[in-house]
């Protein structure tokens, strides 16, 4: 059993500025903070929704990359997802392993979902939304890029995880 | 992942997030949130577990029906087994750490064409 103390969630931003003051970098990370929240409300019964995933790993060979070496935004088929991903991101290591799919792209728990009747299905593709230094790329290169391919897909609603 | 969300969800589409580093995504603020505390990597569940994968998605799922406002979080009834002081060694900087970290902050500049700020320290005497 474990205590309280241990109990508490790990402070990520706290640890992350420690680390890389660490490594000899002077300047911290900004997280992206914002006052208001968007909110929109599904248009029909979640069992009549068809859901999109969208996971922060990358394509097998990092071929989501350009020609400059950062990531874009790529898409694969969910009837036939690649084996295996780019996980060169900052996940624990030391705690855990990323080689079953299904722990940060979870295709088959959501075929579950929708075969139990909670939602109606998935979209034909998921989506692998590159994590990025420059939240800016994010806001205005990729985040535009995932809702026209969702709007493409005909997506009613979207499940994010992170690797 | 936030900022995605986010994007989608001021353009209509609603959004769950599935992850584990719950003071980052709530310090951006998400409309749905299921905070899984599992170790960064597996936020849909311990490998291999199928079922307690498809109770965590369909647990996260359920927020796209039923949260009502922005910033709704729920967490994940599920622990990590067998490894109670998982959280204690995430990117941990002790003290006897130091040169060795700076070694390795400064292979990454250098592999990224940046100079190094650290050589080895000169023996006294």
């Amino acid at each position: 059993m474990t205590d309280q103390a241990q109990a508490e969630p790990v402070r990520y931003m706290e640890r992350t500025r420690r680390y890389y003051r660490a490594l000899g970098y002077d300047n911290d990370y900004v997280w992206a903070r914002f006052d208001e929240v968007p909110f929109a409300r599904l248009g029909k019964p979640l069992r009549e929704a068809t859901i999109a995933l969208i996971t922060t790993a990358g394509p097998p060979g990092g071929t989501n990359r350009n020609s400059r070496g950062r990531k874009e935004v790529w898409s694969g088929a969910v009837a036939s997802p690649p084996e295996s991903y780019d996980t060169d991101l900052a996940w624990d290591k030391e705690a855990t392993h990323v080689d079953d799919r299904e722990t940060f792209l979870p295709i088959d728990a959501a075929r579950r979902c929708a075969a139990d009747g909670l939602i109606a299905g998935l979209t034909p593709r998921f989506h692998g939304a590159a994590t990025d230094y420059s939240q800016r790329k994010t806001l205005e290169h990729d985040a535009p890029e995932l809702l026209r391919r969702l709007r493409e897909d005909g997506a009613d609603g979207a499940l994010i995880t992170a690797l | 992942m936030s900022l995605v969300a986010r994007h989608l969800e001021a353009n209509g589409i609603p959004t769950v997030v599935i992850g584990s580093a719950r003071d980052i995504v709530e310090h951006c603020g998400v409309p749905r949130f299921l905070f899984s505390d599992f170790p960064l990597g597996n936020p849909c569940g311990h490998p291999w577990q199928r079922d307690m994968q498809a109770d965590i998605v369909g647990l996260a799922l359920g927020l796209l029906e039923t949260a009502e406002a922005p910033r709704t979080t729920h967490c994940s009834p599920y622990e990590w087994p067998n490894d109670p002081d998982w959280r204690q060694r995430y990117n941990r900087v002790t003290p006897e750490d130091r040169e060795r970290l700076l070694a390795i902050g400064d292979a990454r500049r250098v592999s990224r064409g940046q100079a190094p700020r650290w050589t080895e320290p000169i023996a006294a005497g």
